[in-house]
Formats: C-alpha cells, structure tokens, sequence
C-alpha cells in the first residue's frame, strides 16, 4: 500500500468513528429524560455530563473527609490496590505458568483444577477472604489477585509448552544454567504469550477492583460509583463508568506496548 | 486500671458487676489501682461514714444485704456520681485517641454522624473518623476485624452476633439505643390502593438484614394481617441505599426500610408511605451504637469518652429544633449523600407521604439513648418466633449481658440527664392482638403467636 492510500484509509477510518459518536449521543440526547416524575433528574443529558465532567476533572484531588474524596484520589486507591494483587498474581502465575509449561504430565493433571478455578468469578472469593484474612482492604487486593491470576498463568503454560524443541535442545547443549536458560531461552520465547496472558488479566482485574470496592465501601473508584448511586446521581456514575473505561484503555495501551518491546523476530 | 467510670454500674448483672462489689470495699483497692481510682474509692469510703457513721457499721451492712444492693442503697441516699465526678474532673488518660466508627448512610446513625461534623467526638478529647460501610454485612466484618472501633449497628445484630447467629461468636455490647421510630414501610406507587397485610400476598419485600428491627416488625405486620411472612410473601435482603433504585426498577413491592429511602422514594415520586414503624410500635428501637466487647476493656477511658459524646449528641437530636441545623450538617456527600429537604422532611417529621397529604409528625424518628433490656427480650422472642434461634433461650441473661442499661444510665446522669430508673419496662403496641409485650414472660408470649417457627 502506497502512503497515500494509508493516510486516507485512516482518514476513513476517523471520520466513521466519529459518526458513530455523533450517533450515540444524539441517540442518548433523545432518551434524555428531564425527571422520573420526581424532583431528582433521570437519565441526565450528554452535556450535564460533560459539565460533571469538568467539574470533577478540574478538583480532582479534593478531600472533604474519609467518604468524599475526588476522583483522582479514588483512581489512585484503585489502581494502588490494582497494583499490588496484580503484580504478586503476574509473578506467581508466570512462574507456575513456566513449571507447568515445561512438565507436560504435571500440566495435564492439574489442569482439571486450573480448569474449575478459572471460572469462578473473582467476587465469589469476597466472603471467605473477609473471614479468613480479616481485612477488607487486602480481601479486595485478594479479589484482583485471584482474577488476574488464572489468564496470564494459562497463557504462560501454553506458551511455554509450545516453544520450539530446537531452543531447548540448544540450551541444554550449550549447558546453559536453569537461570540463564530461563531468562535468556524460556521467558523470550513465551514472551509474546504470556504478554497476552498479562493484558487478559489486567482486563478481569480492572473489572473485578470496581465491583469489589462497591461491596467494601470507603475509598476507590467503584465506592465513588456506589456512592453516587446512593443519591441516584446518574450524572457522576455516567461521569464514572467513563473514566474507568478510560482508564482501562491506557492500561490495556500501556501492556500493549511493553508487548511490542518483548517480541522477537523469528 | 478497668473501665473505671463504668464500675459505678449499680446494677448487679452489669458487664462490669465484679468491679462495682470490689469498688465498696474502698480501703483495700487504694494500693493497686492508679490515682484516679482511688480519689473515688476515697470519695466513696467518706460518704458511707458519713451515712453510716463508721467503717464497722458499713461493713456490717455490706455483707448484710450484699455489695451491690448495698452501693444501690447508697446510690439512692446520695448522688455518687455526682460526687465523683466532682472530686475527680477527668475519667482518665485516654487510651485511643483516633478511632475509626463505622456507619450506614441512614438517618439512624444521625447522633453517630452528626457527631463528627458538630464536635460531639472532640469534645471529649477524641479524633473520630466516621466510615460509611456498603451494608449490614460489611458493617459486621468491619466491627468484628477490628477495622473499626465502635460502630453503628441494627439494635439486634450486637445480640445475635453475641449468640453466634449470622456471624461467629463475637462478644458485643451496646451502650446506647440511636433512634427510636424512623422506620416505614413503603410500597411502590402501583399499589395506591392496598389496604393492609391482606392484599400483600405474593409481593417481593426488603428488609435492610436479617437481624434487623425491620425485619421482625414487617413479619409481625404481616403476621397479624394474617399473612405468612415466610410463605405467602418474599424477603430479602438489600442494602439500605439501593432500595430507592429497586423499588424503582419494579424488582420490589416494597420495603419496611429506614429513612431518608421512605422519603427519598417519595421525592423521586416511585413510592408512598404506606405505615411509619411507629404505628406498628411506638418508640421501638431501630438502630444502636455498639463496641466489640474487647475494645471496651481494653480502652475503658476512650469507650467512656466515645459513649459521652454519643449521648450528649443523641440527646442534642432528641430536640426538635436542633433538627434543621442536625440535616444541614448530615446531608452532605461525606455522609448521608442526600438531598437536605429529604433529609429535613424526615427529622422535622413535616413530610408529603406520596399519596397527596402533608403530615405532621414530629415524633417520626426520636431519639433516646437508653437501652431497655425489654426491647431486647422482645427482639429474642421474635428470632426465636421465626426460627432464627432454636432451644432454650436465656432471654434475660442475654439481654443483661449486651444491653448496658445500667451503664448507660450513670452516663446519662453524670451528663445531667435523666434516665429510666428500671432496666426493664413493658411495652405498648398499637398493632397486633397483644397490645402489651411483658419482658417477664417472654416464651408465652412467643406461643401466643398464630403464625411462627418455633
């Protein structure tokens, strides 16, 4: 393709995008509903968002006391609490994943396990991480633990598995310790596996950190959610479901291109 | 040094009764405890002579009618408190100056709120935190993980999760009962024509927990209208702050739920108050403030500052006109998160009721700190009416054991307030075919009921 038919093929490509946000909010303008019926407004309009939106954006870092605090403030409790269950769960999966990726028998039988685990919604575990570690705060890290744990430790079993047997039999020849083989042969090799793996996780967490908090209350994004709810304020949850899909796009953006680095030419 | 102020308990089956008999004996107690202790062992030893001329005499008279009667009598001849209080200004070193009091955003917890916005907490020395708690569940884990030091509770959760129901066993006590009335039952506006229980079969109800003052009251109505709550209706169990949502969403009939969701369910014009709570039972408890056991021995200055506080706001919303400024401060998203007029509508008791009138009621919500040991008796006997607890109940001991009404009692007297001389008094309903509940026969009262479990 020459150049020029590349600029106008994204050219296109802005243009539809952008109708179709045009779209959407003239949609969501027609459905706008000035009340209930009560006092409160119901579905509030494109622009009272966009005016909670800057309102919000310009003192996101306010701090009214322990149950009002701004968005920004939420954000970083969210994504501390991200950070920590997600980066214990990326080092504990890969690992596992790697033992699991280079025994195929110990793979197999335990795979029927990884394969009921997997799907338990990660909220599931809220209860009994309540009563057993006796801490709110680290049951909802607990919770992002366990839903960004299972992706990237799949990922990287199969990764693992289905590197090529010449890489292996070259590093055995060349007598290569477990370290080095690992770090310089395993991890590259599975590398754009498992940062498939890694961006699948990061996903499941981000969902799993905002229904989380709504049960723990207190601080973080999905509490700002919650208590907006409790005064259906619509216009802040809109304003809210917003950022946090925002902040799940640089997330996602973000591993994307710590992917393109780690990938190798074959 | 242990729980120094709450020793003058005078009542014999106090948590801290032990204390109150060893406080008598004045002279031997001077050595091992700490200075403050013994100026009111001193106080105490110089008006037992002074009534009863000398040491030897007292002793004769205490072993005569037993320690506690004994300090009673005493109490009653003299203001022992008073005289205390007054020899000695401060309670003591406080141990826990910052502490974290979780609530639920409801106006309930309007004395355990207010508290913080209006001084109440710093002006008796302390840094308190409220921390607003997602639902009664979370507020149980909270309490009982230590994450919070004291916190508001539903008045039956501190008894059943003493008892081990619906939580592992935890000791807690509850000093102080928050509001009475405040409750109401309401149904969505598709059902404008209800009359009573009857024409409620098959519809989907909340209650805020299954330890809750509401729960019971709504089985009782039901009950009484001759409905099995169990079996011809449905409820559930949602957070207090998503029922306005639900009933809107249409996933409920209606809810007997605390305000401001009776009242915010009229303002968003989904709902109508059906019954206020207090035509079912006037002046039933609802919400209470309560501390892990522990806590309160282990910080007997701090619980004594945080129980102060909590009484003198308490005591500071029972007055109508304070009521305005108390929705003010309330309203704002740090708390409650609620219109103030809604919030208003409710303290003011100056409310439409979504069928088109405007009522006057000013006793809606009060509020009274002093837990009646009979109020607990009759939350017993309604976990025990619908299978919550089975087997024998010790109705009396349990109610004793989590209900601090002699405590409390010393409290509201050293604030100068009054307070109830009994621990235990009966009750008047408006509703039900019983209309007086008498603590002192708990289980005939349960065999009464048509309709129950046990």
């Amino acid at each position: 393709m020459d150049p020029h038919a590349k600029t106008s093929e994204r050219k296109k490509v802005v243009i539809s995008s952008l109708c179709f946000l045009l779209a959407f909010v003239f949609f969501w303008q027609v459905n706008v509903k000035p009340t209930l019926g009560g006092k409160t407004e119901g579905l509030p309009s494109p622009l009272a968002v966009a005016e909670k939106a800057w309102e919000m954006l310009s003192n996101p870092f306010y701090d009214r006391g322990a149950n009002d605090k701004g968005i920004g403030v939420q954000l970083i409790y969210s994504l501390g609490r991200l950070a920590v269950g997600y980066s214990v769960a990326s080092v504990v999966a890969i690992f596992l994943g790697v033992v699991l990726g280079l025994y195929p028998t110990l793979y197999r039988s335990v795979n029927p396990y990884i394969q009921i685990l997997k799907p338990i919604s990660p909220l599931a575990w809220m209860p009994l991480f309540l009563y057993t570690i006796k801490d709110s705060g680290k049951a909802a890290v607990m919770v992002i633990f366990m839903s960004s744990l299972w992706p990237t430790l799949a990922n990287t079993a199969f990764g693992v598995s289905s590197i090529k047997r010449d890489y292996l039999n070259v590093s055995s020849l060349l007598q290569l310790s477990w370290l080095r083989r690992l770090f310089k042969v395993i991890l590259p090799a599975a590398a754009p596996a498992i940062v498939a793996g890694l961006r699948i996780s990061m996903g499941s967490a981000w969902i799993a950190i905002v229904a989380a908090e709504m049960l723990i209350g207190g601080t973080g994004i999905g509490y700002f959610v919650w208590n907006e709810w409790n005064n259906l304020q619509l216009t802040s949850v809109i304003f809210a479901i917003l950022t946090i899909g925002g902040v799940g796009v640089l997330l996602d953006v973000g591993l994307g291109r710590l992917g393109k680095n780690l990938s190798y030419a074959e | 040094m242990k729980a120094r102020r709450l020793e003058e308990s005078a009542v014999p089956h106090g948590v801290f009764q032990e204390r109150a008999e060893e406080s008598l004996d004045a002279d031997s107690a001077i050595k091992t405890d700490g200075p403050d202790a013994a100026m009111e062992r001193a106080v105490e030893g110089a008006v037992a002579r002074a009534v009863f001329g000398s040491d030897l005499r007292r002793r004769e008279f205490v072993r005569y009618v037993g320690a506690g009667a004994a300090y009673a009598i005493l109490n009653s001849v003299f203001p022992m408190g008073a005289a205390k209080a007054l020899a000695q200004e401060k309670t003591g070193p406080i141990e826990k100056k910052e502490l974290k009091v979780g609530f639920i955003p409801i106006t309930c917890a309007t004395p355990i709120i207010m508290a913080e916005p209006m001084g109440f907490y710093k002006k008796h020395g302390l840094d308190v935190q409220v921390y607003k708690a997602s639902g009664w569940a979370m507020i149980r884990d909270l309490a009982i993980n230590r994450e919070t030091d004291a916190t508001h509770m539903l008045t039956p959760m501190p008894i059943a999760f003493t008892m081990g129901v619906g939580s592992q066993a935890v000791p807690f006590v509850m000093p102080a009962v928050e509001n009475i009335n405040g409750q109401a039952i309401t149904l969505a506006v598709k059902h404008k024509g209800i009359k009573g229980a009857q024409d409620m079969k098959g519809f989907k109800f909340a209650v805020p927990f299954d330890y809750s003052i509401h729960n019971f009251l709504l089985r009782y109505y039901l009950a009484e209208g001759g409905v099995d709550p169990d079996k011809e209706v449905q409820i559930r169990v949602i957070p207090p702050p998503e029922m306005v949502a639900n009933l809107q969403a249409g996933n409920l009939d209606g809810y007997l739920g605390p305000d401001p969701f009776n009242q915010r369910a009229v303002h968003e014009a989904v709902g109508f108050i059906f019954m206020l709570s207090k035509e079912i039972w006037p002046g039933h408890p609802c919400c209470a403030f309560a501390a892990r056991k522990d806590f309160v021995e282990k910080n007997p200055n701090t619980f004594q500052a945080l129980f102060k506080a909590i009484i003198d706001a308490t005591q500071y919303a029972h007055q109508a006109s304070n009521r305005k400024e108390i929705a003010k401060a309330i309203a704002p998203k740090n708390f409650l998160n609620q219109p103030v007029e809604v919030v208003e509508q409710v303290l003011t008791g100056e409310f439409p009721d979504g069928l088109g009138n405007m009522r006057k009621v000013p006793d809606r919500i009060d509020f009274d700190p002093f837990p009646w040991q009979s109020m607990a008796i009759w939350i017993l006997t309604q976990m025990k009416r619908w299978g919550y607890i089975k087997g024998d109940v010790d109705y009396k001991k349990i109610a004793e054991q989590v209900y601090l009404a002699a405590d409390c009692r010393e409290v509201m007297k050293s604030l100068g307030y009054k307070a109830p001389a009994q621990n235990s008094t009966k009750h008047d309903f408006l509703l039900g075919k019983t209309k007086v509940f008498d603590p002192a026969k708990p289980e005939e009262y349960v065999k009464s009921f048509a309709i129950r479990r046990a």
